[in-house]
């Protein structure tokens, strides 16, 4: 137990100096649209997903309607879908409840930094799940912070804003496992950014990388073929 | 005092970021899927981080716009170079975080 919440800090760490900056900066910006600690500490653990929480507070001060703002969140954050498909393959013979629980801390941060210790073979879901929960206490601990006194805290100090994209960065390095996902990354990038400019809100991100993905498949298909049947891509 | 119409806004929007997070862990682990949808969701990962990242770095300040010249994006270069030569994901947040600083400090 000791063990496993070690590995889940040494690994979340990241996640977690980003997630404070954000979370302090949330939880700034909640306070000044007039949500009480309370209301900032419920949707934290009720939702935590930091951009549908910073667009339902931008929505509530422009007095958008609930359903409105319900569906904004569901959109934004139906890639995790994805994410929670390609972890499921990881966690076989876990009890409903165990998963249930799990899925609860999926995030874009958790998602990719455990999926790249469960390829590096060096992680259980024991492990996965304490970088979930210690990634959810880190947000539901900074968003309150920063409610009560962010204010005091200048925005941008050490380039802590940066700590999220930089660890995307590092985290992407880790997938290029091949020409294959070198080529797939490249489609979804540049995919992303054009539906970006051309669709509004978030689909764009669950899009182009659907979209790219089903490329690749199609460029293992056409190796696979050239190469006469030698499965080589089996991954 | 938390407001009733907050309370059914909070429990909405939980509703609908849980079930997508739960759904596919809750019925897809623990079975075989077939090759094309494994190597389907293999390649997810490279396709959503790059999908995230490019459009956050190019982003203007504006809604819709593009930017080249910024500092976010012109760090992300020397950081993506570090990430390949050391593959340390501590190391490569902390340049990135310094990189960062300094840039927004120079430009």
């Amino acid at each position: 137990m000791k063990h496993v919440l070690k590995q889940g800090f040494m690994a979340a760490w990241p996640i977690c100096t980003g997630y404070i900056a954000i979370g302090l900066a949330f939880g700034v910006l909640a306070q000044q649209a007039r949500i009480s600690v309370a209301e900032i500490a419920l949707m934290s653990v009720c939702v935590f997903a930091g951009s549908s929480q910073f667009i339902a507070v931008s929505m509530l001060s422009s007095g958008a309607g609930i359903l409105a703002i319900i569906t904004t969140t569901f959109m934004v954050n139906l890639r995790h879908l994805l994410m929670s498909s390609s972890l499921a393959i990881h966690l076989k013979g876990r009890r409903i409840m165990w998963l249930s629980a799990f899925a609860y801390g999926i995030t874009d941060e958790t998602f990719a930094v455990n999926l790249t210790k469960f390829q590096q073979n060096t992680w259980n879901p024991s492990n996965a799940l304490a970088v979930n929960f210690i990634s959810n206490l880190c947000w539901i601990g900074s968003t309150i912070l920063g409610g009560y006194a962010g204010q005091f805290i200048p925005p941008g100090a050490f380039g802590i804003d940066y700590a999220l994209i930089a660890m995307f960065l590092c985290l992407l390095v880790f997938q290029l496992r091949g020409n294959i996902f070198v080529a797939v990354a490249i489609i979804a990038g540049v995919l992303s950014v054009c539906f970006s400019l051309l669709i509004p809100g978030n689909s764009y991100v669950i899009l182009a990388s659907v979209t790219a993905a089903f490329v690749g498949v199609f460029l293992i298909r056409i190796k696979n073929q050239s190469t006469d049947g030698l499965s080589a891509e089996e991954t | 005092m938390i407001d009733k119409h907050y309370i059914v806004l909070i429990i909405g929007m939980g509703l609908v970021t849980y079930i997508p997070r739960w759904l596919p862990v809750a019925a897809l682990s623990g079975r075989e899927l077939p090759l094309w949808l494994r190597q389907w969701l293999d390649l997810i990962p490279a396709a959503i981080l790059s999908a995230l990242i490019l459009p956050a770095l190019l982003a203007g300040p504006t809604p819709g716009s593009l930017h080249f010249l910024q500092p976010k994006l012109l760090v992300a270069l020397p950081t993506f170079g570090f990430a390949l030569k050391t593959r340390s994901l501590g190391g490569t947040v902390i340049i990135g975080m310094l990189l960062y600083w300094l840039a927004e400090k120079l430009i």
